[in-house]
């Protein structure tokens, strides 16, 4: 039998604030244990929460750059579960009525195989505002848990998808395409390492071309896109393989083991929970008004698909480089930082999208630790512009600035890669280079247009490399028609 | 609806509070006369009646985002549980909550 | 001046007494402190102490009267509902789960008190996280009605109750989940006030039902209570649902005549389950009140018998989650021995609360659970809209609403507490005002004889529309002008002096 995997994500973005959601708080990441832990983070008695401005503001950016309905009245109620990371006995979120309604994202599906790139719609079923738990710790004391309650409170946006996605593949496509949306627009810094950004994965399989959903298994927590390509990849397989077998599929919360690449039922969650949620008596309706999407969308930034036709318009980029240079808010400002320091828009998508890119990648490196300027890149392609340097000349010049040698015309300087464009010295050079070349000057006299390359070469090489090449093709080209 | 005494062993594990047979027995006899008085409610037709939560029809205000809380943890600490197990240590070490091995 | 006279007068009297410094606030905490050594171990009323505390604020007050700065209740002793935090004090909540528990931070109405240069006499007793009418499910023991020591003295405020009807403070703060200030106030024979939902802040108030919880003076006169009500309410913006509202002085009214007023009499407060005594001493009030120039209009308030059903809905649904917190991880009782995670949170909170909480815990999480929600919590909101209505439609035909505080005069202590049901009859009169967050008050109106013992106090409700504290106190107060009930005190048996 042929399956289909369905997959629907719901993330966990923590939004960028200095507080927390409920209390004034810090949620400064790395504090030792519980010293932000305030009164309201340790639910003491008589503690009550007041909502952070900030927060909500940071759901209403979202819900407009999904273009999705923001609701004038939103409600918080409380889940209610124990757990020793949770205060209260319970997480104040949303559930009936959530802040941001039905949404939609464009993602980009990259090739694989024999299958071309595509573009797909993934549309979100709703985002709402919630309470971060603390954390348990294990291992300070022998058979115990530490609880260490400093990120309990801290703000987040849980962002639900409909069971839109067939691979893995969509799937990170998907949380790549969040994960860059949600730091585009400010609210959340993307960090996956310190828990700012986390998937919990919903994946089950049915027979191709059957319309009924599959019984899901939720992958909790995944925090690479590495982790969730093979988790969904296991699960997938997991799943298949046991109803292939004739088992059944227990609907369950897993957790993925990146030691051993697979996924196991988690322990703490075997019970059927009934978190018996009802609307918070502490926290009133939060309402949003026009004029509040008004204020918030007078400070949103240019969308990537609203930047990515633009800079099409604008600069005659194509589709594929205006979607690559959107494709993070860090590159979109860097090539545009490189433009507004004077550089050429098609050379410098080249360059940026090509050597830097590359070399970045190489080590590791993000464009924020860059040591290339977007300023240095501007002045580098405005040396080949004005014919100071070759094309060849300017990569040297790349790698000597990667190194910190210095600033471009220092280098080109220091390096002597400056290009000979005095037309009577190469003029000269080219003489000489017919006068040695006599053969090959009547092939090209036959028809032969290759002969011609070969003398342009001959000719920069007698210059060392340092003529200018469009200067040594017209004046090669004069000679040889004379 | 008629109380069970499934339903009490029931409600009492999801609000963790240990009961034992005698108890859940005597407790089933009182609660089934609470629920006996809640019942009255079903007589009531409230077929369009928007639920009220709050004593007021107000929203939610909003807190501007500020760190207005310092460390307090040493004083919050004093509070701390005793460990219990044979140990009259407080519930805590090296800033954190002590509690058995949480599972997950 | 005799230490009896010293610890029965009125705020006004104490603050003229402080401020022209014919005694200081030193003496009369003294006073207040022997007259506690002496009656509160047979009363039970306070189940926290701290000379030292209390004298230091004492001291403190006297030296800002003596620089000038004095407000109104500089200098006078208050007693605290042990529910409220305050920094530095046991706050237990009536509760063994919280036995240990020092309170390091104040509550919003401690932090008023202490702003207004108030003496924190103590903590008083209560029912357990506010859950009971005859304080007897307080871990620290039930308190004695001084009227009659072999009755309670209702709930859950009964500490407080207790103190402010013995004179073992000037007053006293409580607070009213369906009838806590009120239904004590009947009993005890002193006049109590609920606000207006949201008028006084809940920060630091320990919560029972988040959505009825509200906090208001018990003292011995309107006017008292007016003065508390200058300190203890206002705006914090640390309770989100407190109401932004402007700072209002409720002494504004107090003397102005009744002439005119329309009283509403509902005719569910005077149907079966009122005994004849107590309903006959409402209407020898309503006489007096025709005399002051009130007009009576007969109302209806139908939904009268849904309030109890519907509360004991959305009580013990919001205090099943308000209560959650305490699991032995932070704070709060641990059992002594457990095996693992799950044994300790049910073993600690199988020994930390009482029976009746335990109850109200199980009914909330069975009314909330998967299935029952609809049929119960949703069903109940929707009858608390039609209760809210209800007065809606009576206040369009009076000003104020008057009726019985509660049912019957005090009843001995062990009377009700195998029966859930009965007790929670209690509150049935005032209920319906916690759920429509309206302001309720109980004056003292006269004594009922019983059978089997001596006449005992009846309280009056007097129920005001939204934000009508200031009208509600002048009408008790023009009532306390022509007749002397609130200003008899019981005669105490002799403590250990
Ligand atoms: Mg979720
Ligand atoms: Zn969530």
């Amino acid at each position: 039998m042929e399956w289909e995997v369905v997959i629907g994500l719901e993330t966990h973005t923590q939004l960028q604030t200095v507080s927390k959601i409920f209390s004034g708080a810090s949620v400064k990441y790395g504090a030792e244990p519980n010293t932000q832990a305030c009164e309201v983070s340790l639910a003491l008695p008589g503690v009550l929460p007041v909502l952070n401005k900030q927060a909500v503001e940071c759901a209403i950016k979202f819900g407009l750059a999904i273009n999705a309905e923001i609701a004038p009245r939103s409600v918080f109620a409380r889940k209610n579960y124990f757990y020793p990371d949770l205060p209260k006995g319970y997480q104040i979120s949303q559930f009936e009525l959530p802040v941001v309604g039905k949404g939609a994202i464009t993602i980009q599906v990259p090739a694989a195989g024999k299958q071309d790139a595509y573009e797909k719609v993934v549309n979100i079923t709703r985002a709402h505002l919630e309470e971060d738990a603390g954390k348990s710790v294990h291992g300070a004391v022998e058979g115990m848990s530490g609880i260490d309650l400093n990120r309990a409170g801290t703000p987040l946006l849980e962002i639900v998808t409909e069971p839109d996605m067939r691979s893995a593949a969509e799937a990170v496509a998907y949380a790549k395409k969040l994960h860059e949306l949600v730091q585009w627009i400010g609210i959340c810094d993307g960090n996956m390492q310190e828990g700012s950004f986390r998937c919990d994965v919903n994946v089950s399989v049915r027979p191709k071309g059957s319309d009924k959903l599959g019984t899901r298994r939720e992958i909790k927590n995944l925090n690479s896109f590495k982790f969730m390509t093979q988790a969904i990849e296991y699960e997938t397989r997991w799943q298949i393989e046991t109803l292939e077998d004739g088992g059944k599929i227990q609907q369950a919360t897993v957790l993925f083991n990146p030691d051993t690449g697979e996924t196991r039922a988690m322990r703490s969650k075997e019970e059927a929970n009934d978190y018996r949620y009802f609307p918070d008596p502490d926290l009133l309706p939060l309402v949003i008004t026009e004029q509040d999407k008004a204020r918030v969308q007078a400070n949103m930034p240019e969308l990537p698909a609203a930047m990515k036709a633009r800079l099409e318009a604008q600069f005659a980029l194509s589709s594929y480089d205006a979607s690559s240079l959107t494709a993070s808010r860090d590159l979109a400002d860097y090539f545009m930082a490189a433009i507004d320091a004077g550089a050429e828009p098609k050379q410098t998508a080249n360059w940026v999208m090509g050597s830097l890119s590359a070399k970045l990648n190489s080590e590791d490196k993000d464009l924020s630790s860059s040591p290339i300027s977007a300023q240095q890149l501007a002045q580098l392609l405005k040396r080949i512009s004005d014919g100071t340097i070759s094309n060849n000349a300017a990569k040297q010049v790349f790698e000597a600035m990667w190194l910190g040698e210095g600033e471009v015309d220092s280098i080109i300087a220091a390096k002597g890669l400056k290009q000979e464009s005095d037309s009577g010295a190469i003029e000269a050079i080219i003489d000489e280079v017919l006068a040695a070349n006599a053969a090959m000057v009547e092939e090209f006299k036959a028809g032969k247009e290759k002969a011609f390359n070969a003398l342009v070469g001959q000719a920069m090489k007698a210059s060392k490399g340092k003529a200018n090449p469009a200067q040594v093709n017209d004046i090669l080209k004069k000679k040889l028609q004379a | 609806m008629a109380l069970s005494i499934e339903d009490i062993k029931k409600v009492a594990h999801l609000a963790r509070i240990e009961i034992n047979e005698t108890d859940a027995q005597a407790t089933l006899n009182k609660l089934s006369g609470i629920l006996a008085l809640i019942e009255q409610m079903q007589a009531v037709d409230t077929s369009g009646i928007v639920p009220m939560s709050h004593a007021q029809d107000l929203s939610q205000r909003l807190r501007d985002d500020v760190v207005s809380k310092t460390n307090l943890r040493d004083e919050f600490q004093k509070n701390a549980p005793i460990l219990g197990n044979g140990s009259q240590e407080l519930a805590v070490a090296g800033g954190l909550y002590l509690v058995p091995k949480v599972i997950e | 001046m005799a230490n009896s006279e010293l610890t029965n007068g009125s705020l006004k009297a104490y603050a003229q007494l402080l401020q022209s410094k014919q005694i200081s606030s030193l003496e009369l905490t003294q006073a207040f402190l022997q007259r506690i050594k002496q009656y509160n171990p047979s009363i039970n009323a306070y189940i926290a102490l701290d000379e030292d505390k209390t004298l230091a604020q004492a001291r403190a007050a006297d030296a800002r009267i003596a620089a000038g700065s004095a407000a109104p209740l500089t200098g006078i002793p208050i007693a605290q509902k042990d529910i409220f935090c305050a920094k530095g004090w046991p706050t237990t909540c009536g509760s063994k789960m919280l036995a240990n528990f020092v309170a390091p931070y104040d509550a919003h109405v401690i932090s008023q008190f202490d702003a207004a240069g108030a003496v924190n006499l103590g903590k008083t007793n209560m029912d357990e996280f506010a859950m009971g009418s005859s304080n007897e499910t307080s871990y620290f023991g039930g308190v004695k009605n001084p009227w009659s020591f072999d009755r309670v003295p209702g709930g859950s405020s009964g500490g407080s109750a207790a103190a402010v009807a013995a004179r073992l403070c000037a007053a006293a703060t409580g607070t009213d989940t369906g009838g806590s200030i009120r239904q004590p106030a009947s009993l005890c024979g002193f006049t109590g006030l609920k606000p207006t939902y949201g008028v006084v802040s809940r920060f630091g108030m320990i919560a029972f039902a988040s959505s009825l919880d509200q906090a208001g003076p018990m003292a011995k006169s309107a006017e008292d209570c007016a003065l508390m009500m200058n300190v203890m309410a206002g705006f914090d913006e640390r309770d989100s649902t407190s109401l932004d509202r402007a700072k209002e002085d409720y002494c504004r009214d107090l003397n102005k005549p009744l002439a005119g007023l329309k009283i509403g009499l509902p005719k569910e407060f005077f149907a079966e389950g009122l005994s004849a005594e107590v309903g006959q001493v409402i209407e020898n009030a309503i006489a007096e009140y025709k005399k002051l120039g009130a007009e009576i209009v007969n109302i209806s308030l139908p939904n009268t018998g849904l309030s109890i059903p519907v509360y004991y809905v959305l009580a013990p649904a919001e205090a099943s989650s308000n209560l959650s917190r305490y699991d032995g991880v932070r704070y709060g009782h641990r059992a002594a021995e457990y095996t693992d995670l799950m044994d300790m949170y049910c073993k600690s909170r199988a020994e930390g609360f009482g029976a009746e909480v335990k109850r109200r815990i199980l009914i909330g999480t069975y009314v909330l659970s998967a299935g029952y929600y609809d049929a119960y919590y949703l069903k109940a909101q929707q009858i608390r809209r039609l209760i809210a209505q209800d007065f809606v439609e009576a206040f369009k035909q009076c000003d104020v609403i008057m009726g019985p505080a509660a049912p019957s005069t005090a009843f001995k202590a062990g009377e009700k507490v195998d029966d859930p049901v009965a007790m929670y009859l209690q509150d049935i009169y005032t209920i319906s005002t916690n759920l429509a967050g309206l302001p309720g008050m109980s004056v003292p109106a006269g004594f009922a004889s019983s059978q089997d013992g001596p006449a005992l106090p009846v309280g009056l409700q007097i129920i005001g529309n939204y934000f009508d504290e200031a009208r509600m106190l002048n009408v008790a107060h023009q009532y306390q002008q022509v007749t002397d009930w609130h200003t008899l005190a019981p005669n105490l048996p002799e403590g250990k002096a």
